[in-house]
């Protein structure tokens, strides 16, 4: 096992605690913060797979990653507070 | 791969590293602490900085070509989105009632509510006396 390997062993153990708190949350706020904590453990991961493989592609998943984590925590807080978007 | 008798490589594997150790330490505190609010605070801020340190691993190893400054994108895409999710989510989870941990001893949000909630209802009024046909 490479020591790139190990690093994303301990990211996958990282997003499976996220994971775990999205599956025992005991309120949707809850879940909700597990949700964009994956996003950005997510792009972490990226980053690691872009300097094992050296191929540019993994970055863009990063960034598109990054983006949609936000739009959709934002969504559920929006619609956790009980308001409509454009309010 | 990582060759560790270049002294760039083994920075970027430093730099690698110590952002999974902060990320990892981040989700520890997710699963750990108490109620939303504790979680968010350990969540947003540690994550934020080990990913952080993971995509300036990626600078260091590979200097500022395409994949440099993709990650430097990644990296000031995060500094601004990720705060205000932070926020959102604890304003979010205060309003819809998520009770404080059993051992809190303050709550400045709830203490300013009411002048708050009285701003929030006019404006709403008048929003909607605006857009009414």
């Amino acid at each position: 096992m490479s020591p790139l390997e190990l690093l994303m062993a301990g990211l996958l153990v990282a997003a499976a605690l996220c994971l775990w708190r999205a599956w025992r949350g005991p309120t949707p706020a809850d879940r909700t913060v597990s949700v964009e904590l994956l996003g950005t453990v997510m792009v972490g991961f990226c980053a690691v797979l872009a300097v094992k493989t050296g191929k540019d592609l993994y970055m863009i998943v990063g960034l598109a990653w990054s983006l949609l984590a936000f739009v959709g925590s934002l969504t559920l807080a929006k619609h956790l507070e009980g308001r409509r978007l454009d309010d | 791969m990582i060759d560790f008798a270049s002294p760039r490589e083994t920075a970027a594997f430093v730099l690698l590293s110590l952002g999974l150790l902060f990320d990892l330490l981040g989700c520890v505190g997710l699963v750990r602490l108490p109620d939303v609010y504790n979680r968010l605070q350990a969540g947003t801020k540690c994550v934020t900085l080990g990913t952080f340190l993971l995509l300036l691993g990626v600078v260091v190893r590979f200097g500022f070509d395409a994949m440099g400054w993709k990650a430097l994108l990644c990296i000031w895409f995060i500094a601004m989105t990720s705060p205000t999710g932070a926020h959102a989510i604890a304003r979010a989870a205060h309003r819809s009632g998520v009770p404080l941990a059993a051992g809190s001893v303050l709550d400045r949000y709830q203490e300013d509510g009411e002048a708050r909630d009285e701003t929030r209802d006019e404006t709403a009024a008048s929003a909607r006396g605006g857009s009414a046909p």
